[in-house]
């Protein structure tokens, strides 16, 4: 009696149409975020105003991201952020390769030891080592500038390392040792066998630590405001402080109303800070994905 | 004997650049601080002089300090709430993107995107202006039901109500691990189990479970460290404020991380030993 269900097209038919409204239902909680910020950044002062106005706004204005421009400095703050966000994950994306290709590939003393505290430093929250961590790159005259983030990163010690040296250490250790025994045998050395073989037959791991290491670089603003945020701001740091410079630019005793910070402003603002990424998505999403199954990203 | 030396040798050398800069700039700062922990630092001409103090800084920041019980207790419970529900609810999302559906590749698009734009400053604009808030819970009978509770039963599950959609845009990697822990389960395995007879319910309990459990616990262990490395959190406003402390300068600031350090690793002990592998006898 209670053999195959799935023979039942009904029963089927059900179970489609629940994981649809699951599927939707939660979606829409997604977009909720996004489809509130596109749409309040477009309202006008009098349409945030009025209570029967929800979603389309009567008074369509840009003025919100004009201010919200102004304000987060996007012409400056813009290419900071990629200054900052795409040398580091370029970085990063190389040395995970090396440092990973290393511990794959080679049997040498001490390994399980190292690989243990690979994992383990992944296990230190930010915040533990932010104190001497300024302090060391104040006393090495490089607080404050770039270096203070690219260094760590180009030694295998950027944000999150850790997943991405396991990502490359799995997918190292799939290919078929074969290969660098017979490159061997044709007298290639070390180096050239992981530049002309093992890199490029590791596209969907490259492609995928460069996009979350570029994402998660961007997004970055505990380590860098500490480090780098005073003389290099980028467009998260400018959307933190957003309210405080708001105020010192349009001070609300001097000049009307109409100037006054509102929600426009400031879902305008953090409109523009992630509209960068989300254009790098729309284009990128296909191989985001894709690289994400193939590299296996969790490993075994 | 030589090729086994000459394989050594090319094998530290890939992955020395991961030695010096764990030495520099991971356990350097990680030992420092708690040295620093210990030492009352004082800024001279001639240096930095350091005196000892002992446990003096920990025992202020539960005595003395006011904020920091406050925010260590809020960002624990935050992360203890957050974690199975993050878990739970990226489990579900992923057995049901990896299932036979139509519009798949927009759902993940969909999915995925509070991977690329979440960070703190978003964040916190989005909830103070209220647009993480989809529908307000207290409307609903079930959240008014839970509030007549008493609060130590009712709490987690207001908690939940009200953090709905921030553990939805914090479920982003989550979903993508799970998702590739399900793509590598051979699908004749669930084949089989359909024709012995199983259901659905009975092949989620006795093979994706058992399967999947590995990417669980990683991924039990990726969330804690996410939520707890948040930029947002109330402990970091604490650890930096007291940073530059004129009486003090790094050394509280130092000890208040180490406690936070220490209650991370507790959590995360206890969910490794939850959730790591029985072996079968």
């Amino acid at each position: 009696m209670k053999y195959n269900k799935y023979l039942n097209p009904k029963r089927y038919i059900n179970t489609k149409i629940l994981i649809y409204i699951i599927l939707i239902g939660v979606g829409y909680a997604y977009l909720y975020p996004m489809l509130y910020m596109i749409s309040t950044s477009f309202m006008s002062a009098e349409d945030l105003i009025n209570p029967t106005i929800r979603w389309l706004p009567v008074h369509p204005s840009l003025r919100n991201f004009r201010l919200a421009f102004d304000v987060l400095e996007v012409t400056k703050t813009f290419f900071n952020s990629v200054y900052l966000s795409l040398v580091p994950s370029i970085l990063q994306t190389l040395s995970t390769a090396i440092i990973a290709y290393g511990l794959a590939r080679f049997e040498f003393p001490l390994k399980k030891l190292f690989f243990v505290l690979v994992l383990l430093t992944f296990l230190i929250p930010t915040q533990t080592t932010l104190v001497t961590k300024y302090m060391l790159f104040s006393r090495l005259k490089i607080a404050g500038t770039p270096l203070a983030s690219f260094l760590p990163t180009l030694f295998g010690q950027g944000i999150k390392s850790t997943i991405f040296i396991l990502l490359y250490y799995n997918f190292f250790s799939m290919l078929p040792r074969a290969l660098d025994e017979a490159a061997e045998i044709d007298g290639a050395t070390q180096m050239q066998i992981f530049w002309k073989i093992m890199l490029p037959l590791s596209i969907p791991a490259i492609v995928t630590t460069f996009i979350f290491s570029l994402v998660w670089y961007w997004n970055e603003t505990l380590l860098s405001g500490l480090l780098v945020g005073n003389t290099l701001k980028t467009l998260p740091l400018a959307l933190r402080d957003f309210v405080a410079k708001y105020a010192e630019m349009f001070p609300s005793q001097i000049g009307n109303s109409t100037n006054r910070l509102n929600e426009g402003i400031r879902m305008a603002a953090t409109l523009i800070t992630i509209l960068p990424l989300l254009i790098t998505y729309l284009f990128l999403q296909r191989q985001f994905i894709e690289s994400i199954e193939k590299a296996g990203i969790t490993g075994e | 004997m030589k090729m086994k030396t000459k394989k050594a040798f090319f094998g530290y050398l890939f992955f020395s650049p991961w030695i010096i800069g764990f030495i520099f700039f991971t356990a350097y700062p990680f030992f420092y601080s708690l040295y620093l922990s210990f030492f009352n630092v004082r800024f001279k001409s001639t240096g930095i002089e350091s005196t000892f103090v002992g446990l003096k800084h920990y025992i202020y920041a539960f005595r003395g300090d006011v904020n920091f019980p406050l925010a260590l207790t809020d960002t624990l419970i935050n992360i203890i709430l957050s974690v199975p529900l993050i878990l739970i609810f990226s489990l579900i999302i992923a057995i049901l993107l990896n299932s036979q559906i139509k519009a798949r590749a927009f759902f993940r698009l969909l999915y995925f995107l509070p991977v690329v734009i979440i960070s703190g400053p978003v964040v916190s604009e989005l909830v103070s202006n209220n647009a993480a808030r989809i529908v307000d819970p207290g409307k609903y009978f079930i959240y008014k039901f839970f509030t007549t509770l008493p609060d130590r039963i009712s709490f987690p599950f207001l908690y939940m109500f009200d953090n709905l959609v921030l553990i939805l845009w914090f479920s982003g990697v989550q979903i993508i691990f799970f998702l590739a822990g399900l793509q590598k389960i051979n699908s004749s395995v669930y084949e089989a189990a359909k024709i012995d007879g199983a259901n659905s319910w009975i092949i989620f309990w006795k093979i994706t479970l058992p399967l999947i459990r590995p990417f669980i616990l990683v991924n039990a262990i990726y969330t804690i460290m996410e939520l707890a490395s948040f930029a947002n959190n109330s402990i970091n406003g604490v650890i930096t404020m007291h940073m530059f402390d004129i009486d003090k300068p790094y050394s509280y600031s130092s000890a208040l991380s180490w406690i936070y350090f220490i209650s991370i690793a507790i959590i995360i002990a206890i969910t490794y030993l939850l959730l790591k592998e029985r072996r079968r006898v």
